[in-house]
């Protein structure tokens, strides 16, 4: 299991929403889009990269997002999040100095103070750069700590990239690899075209003493272990982080459960042994 | 000739690979340069030579009537742009265009195939690098026939 998170600034309750109030809402693509978020208390919400919180949209309810900020700036809270229902679509729809809920922070975190010492390798698919985003911030801040730094990206097409000016930031460093692929093009793109899971043979790490994080669509995953383990990662130095449907995000409804976990306690972040099996069944 | 076969025994594709088939093979290969937007090659077209990238970037391209074309992958440095010189009817069945100014290793698919049938060993050899190379795009292009990124309804 990863590393326990103290979850010290959540009230007492952990059913019990504190309030936010929404600095920023902006569009980053078509369909994904940024709250910037303050808490009305004025406690920082404190997190680990890979955390999650739950967001309630006042009168139509609450959906799992993970945290894309920057830990060590917790009085800021980030979330992109990809308008996929109701609630998600209710959220877009907050404006600047709107109030909403939010639980948390809960789950598992990246094991980023583990890693040190070692090649960090990030491979993300769509929307799964959100998640991966605070455990890259916390990597670059202690950059010396760290051997090759490489992320791996992937989105569906060009306009589907997120955080395209970090990314052209990060790229610009000499201390980091950054390659950006695209599922399908048309002219006009000078980039790789291709399935994410390519460019990790373009990659130059050392497999033995590599760390690996990977999020996004769990066949993407499962594609992109195979290719690490192909380069020689082992099995227990990757990390991948599982959605499922939270609900009370306490480990008490069991909405979430993949076998014998609850993704919203023992996950989302996991070693990649403790999934392995489960994500080769169709049925679960 | 040198040069070649120093270049091709450094490739990954040839790793490993016996020093006389090399030299087989060195016999059907040349230097080319494509500049940007020159085609290496277009759908329908005899299929007559595959190409060891040594630099550049080229895209493999498909173009659905009456729309603009869609680039399906990129290949650059150290990857193998065609397989249908191997396979009949050996006509290529996308279109191959250099991204940016390009230099690649040409090898002569019919020059092979005719020295291939007469040595089977290398026949062999060579087929079962191409089929690791078939293997892995069939695998890329499976993920992106999912459109694992897609919205789900």
């Amino acid at each position: 299991m990863q590393p326990s998170i103290d979850v010290s600034s959540s009230p007492a309750d952990p059913m019990t929403p504190r309030m936010f109030r929404v600095l920023r809402n902006y569009n980053d693509t078509a369909d994904c889009y940024t709250l910037s978020l303050q808490a009305e208390d004025g406690d920082p919400l404190l997190f680990a990269p890979g955390q999650f919180t739950m967001l309630y949209a006042f009168g139509r309810g609450e959906v799992p997002i993970s945290i894309s900020g920057d830990p060590s700036d917790p009085g800021t809270l980030i979330h992109t999040i990809r308008e996929v229902g109701p609630v998600t679509q209710a959220l877009r729809e907050v404006k600047k100095g709107g109030l909403i809920g939010v639980r948390g922070p809960y789950g598992t975190a990246w094991p980023v103070k583990e890693a040190e010492g070692n090649d960090v390798v990030f491979v993300a698919g769509g929307i799964g750069l959100a998640p991966l985003r605070p455990a890259l911030y916390q990597v670059l801040h202690r950059r010396s700590r760290f051997g090759k730094v490489a992320l791996l990206y992937g989105a569906r097409t060009p306009n589907d990239i997120l955080y395209r000016d970090e990314l052209e930031k990060w790229r610009s460093r000499f201390d980091m690899q950054v390659e950006v692929t695209v599922d399908r093009s048309q002219a006009g793109w000078r980039g790789h075209v291709g399935v994410v899971t390519r460019l990790i043979s373009r990659t130059g790490f050392d497999p033995v003493n590599t760390i690996a994080m990977v999020c996004g669509p769990e066949v993407m995953m499962r594609f992109a272990v195979a290719e690490l383990t192909g380069r020689g990662v082992a099995q227990e130095q990757i990390h991948v982080s599982l959605e499922r449907n939270m609900k009370c995000a306490v480990g008490f409804c069991g909405h979430c459960q993949l076998g014998p976990a609850f993704i919203c306690k023992d996950g989302p972040v996991f070693v990649f042994p403790e999934v392995k099996r489960l994500l080769s069944i169709r049925e679960v | 000739m040198d040069t070649l076969q120093r270049i091709l025994t450094s490739h990954p594709f040839f790793e490993g690979m016996w020093a006389d088939h090399l030299q087989i093979i060195t016999g059907c290969a040349t230097n080319v340069r494509f500049e940007e937007g020159d085609y290496i090659f277009r759908q329908g077209e005899e299929a007559n030579h595959f190409y060891l990238i040594r630099q550049g970037k080229v895209t493999k391209e498909i173009s659905p009537p009456q729309s603009e074309p869609l680039i399906v992958q990129t290949l650059e440095e150290g990857d193998i742009l065609g397989w249908s010189w191997l396979v009949p009817p050996y006509q290529w069945r996308y279109d191959a265009r250099a991204l940016t100014m390009t230099r690649a290793i040409a090898l002569d698919g019919a020059c092979l195939r005719n020295k291939c049938e007469h040595d089977r060993e290398l026949g062999y050899e060579l087929l079962k690098r191409f089929s690791l190379t078939v293997s892995r795009t069939l695998d890329a292009t499976i993920l992106q026939l999912m459109d694992v990124y897609a919205a789900i309804d």
